[in-house]
């Protein structure tokens, strides 16, 4: 199911876990603000943005399936 | 794969496990025993936007509202393990039933430790529990400019500090050693994070213990003794002392007990059964250094660990770098890896003065840790490089490239 990456940026604090987890989705910059690479990533990393979204400490990443929108 | 897991304890590493056991295709039962009224919620917060009003208790869960139909798991609230039998991995439960799985997750974490001579005071707070949380957020809130005493300058005890002294209320805290979280932070970084606490008026009392605690006529706390003879007036008690892991049902199972659930580096405790979490102690093979990890991210690591494991997964031994952040005031401290007494400290960007800083240790050989004040990004950076195993020397030159590239 297709999805989308959602980062709620109140709450991120770009200590770049999920850059760790995910860096082909998630890259925090020189800036130090968290950029999302895909925001409609293709289906297969869609665990490995699973796993970015359960180590994420501040709960800032959710997936939105895009399924019932298409 | 069909067969039934049983976790006991209802947290994070036990939310996380479920997650992942549902997510690499796990169709067998899930049974989470939950010595709590709530489903699992966040922890961290507890010291912080909850604490202070900022979040109410809707912005807790660790599982969403979907993931929590979509995994069926069964749930057993207020519903307290007793004991476990290894051989047939039964856990037993306070209603007399019993629960009986293929698996046995150990997920029960650990509970704060009480200060002696404080039993039965109002107005005297622990800190683990939404419902901890809820009391101490209530108290503060009746009773404004109150004097806090907070007895323990580590995480916990600072991060309550900070929340209440940003609340306006008259904050001291107590710390029986010369140097707050030396054991984590080593002596340098350990007596910085301390004098934080100056910056915002909050007093900080080194080397001094608590002799008593004095109730008044109403049964509230009224003031604590301290070794140095002075006497502190408290409205409101705060006791972070540290936790210890809650292993008591665990009592004559057979397992091996020692500060924790020890495990092997798969943290397996024995066929069958694993832990994770605070409550697990396992040979984590990069330090070649058995340990036992009270940080959120470890939690997390762990729990889907040893959901990999039970797939049939995971074959490499659990080895993670330890990894945690404190929120105080507006400072963000970060530390990763895990340095020890008496390695070398050397900040590499930023100053402790701008109250910015990444600091790296390095016991000589190797890079062991790196700590950060609100530079996120500098920390991860250096984690990686723990991750690789980078030598001391190659830490400093990777150091002294990026200051003049940039
Ligand atoms: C106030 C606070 C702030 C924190 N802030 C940070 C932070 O900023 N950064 C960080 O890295 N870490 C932080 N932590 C630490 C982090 O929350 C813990 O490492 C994490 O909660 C550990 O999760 P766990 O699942 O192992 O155990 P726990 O969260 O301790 O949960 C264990 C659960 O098991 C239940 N249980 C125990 N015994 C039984 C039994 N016999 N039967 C059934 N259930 C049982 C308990 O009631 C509890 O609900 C904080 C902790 C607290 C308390
Ligand atoms: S892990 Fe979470 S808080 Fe950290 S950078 Fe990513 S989204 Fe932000």
């Amino acid at each position: 199911m297709a999805f989308k990456v959602v980062v709620n940026f109140d709450l991120c604090e770009s200590n770049a876990i999920c850059m760790d987890v995910a860096p082909e989705l998630f890259e925090v910059r020189d800036d130090d603000f968290l950029y999302v690479l895909q925001d409609t990533p293709a289906d297969d990393l869609r665990e490995k943005a699973e796993a970015a979204a359960d180590r994420c400490p501040k709960q800032a990443i959710t997936l939105e399936d895009l399924a019932s929108q298409q | 794969m069909t067969s039934s897991v049983v976790i006991v304890g209802a947290s994070l590493a036990a939310s996380r496990c479920a997650a992942a056991l549902r997510r690499g295709g796990h169709d067998g039962a899930i049974t989470v025993i939950n010595a709590e009224a709530h489903l699992p919620y966040d922890r961290p917060p507890l010291s912080k936007q909850f604490l202070s009003g900022e979040w109410d208790a809707d912005r807790l869960p660790l599982l969403k509202p979907e993931q929590l139909t979509e995994f069926e798991i069964d749930w057993r609230m207020q519903t307290t393990a007793t004991a476990l039998d290894v051989d047939t991995r039964t856990v037993t439960l306070d209603d007399g039933s019993t629960v009986q799985g293929d698996h046995v997750v150990i997920a029960t974490g650990a509970a704060p430790r009480r200060l002696p001579g404080t039993e039965g005071i109002a107005g005297v707070h622990l800190l683990r529990t939404l419902d901890d949380s809820t009391g101490l957020r209530e108290e503060l809130a009746a009773r404004p400019n109150a004097s806090v005493v907070v007895v323990g300058a580590g995480f916990i005890g600072a991060e309550v500090a900070a929340t209440a002294a940003t609340a306006g209320h008259r904050v001291t805290i107590v710390e029986a050693a010369a140097v707050p979280m030396e054991r984590g932070l080593g002596a340098e970084m350990g007596a910085f994070c301390g004098s934080l606490h100056a910056d915002h008026g909050v007093d900080l009392r080194l080397s001094t213990g608590v002799t008593g605690v004095r109730a008044g006529a109403d049964g509230r706390i009224a003031a604590v003794e301290l070794s140095d003879g002075t006497e502190l007036v408290a409205d409101v008690l705060v006791v972070g002392i540290g936790v210890v892991p809650s292993t008591a049902w665990l009592d004559g199972s057979g397992l091996t007990l020692d500060d924790g659930v020890v495990c092997n580096a798969h943290c397996e405790a024995a066929p069958g059964i694993h832990a994770a979490g605070d409550v697990a102690r396992w040979p984590n093979e990069r330090f070649g250094e058995v340990m036992r990890v009270e940080h959120w991210d470890n939690a997390v690591e762990q729990g889907i660990h040893v959901a990999k494991r039970i797939l049939g997964e995971a074959t490499e031994p659990f080895a993670p770098i330890p990894w945690f952040w404190s929120d105080q005031y507006e400072h963000k401290i970060q530390l990763a890896g895990r340095p020890k007494a008496g390695d070398l400290v050397e900040i590499v960007t930023g100053s402790m003065e701008e109250r910015r800083f990444a600091a790296i240790y390095g016991d000589g050989e190797r890079l062991t840790g790196v700590f950060g004040l609100n530079r996120p990004r500098h920390v991860m950076q250096y984690r990686r490089k723990l991750a690789e195993g980078v030598s001391w020397a190659d830490a400093l030159h990777f150091a002294e490239e990026a200051r003049s590239g940039s």
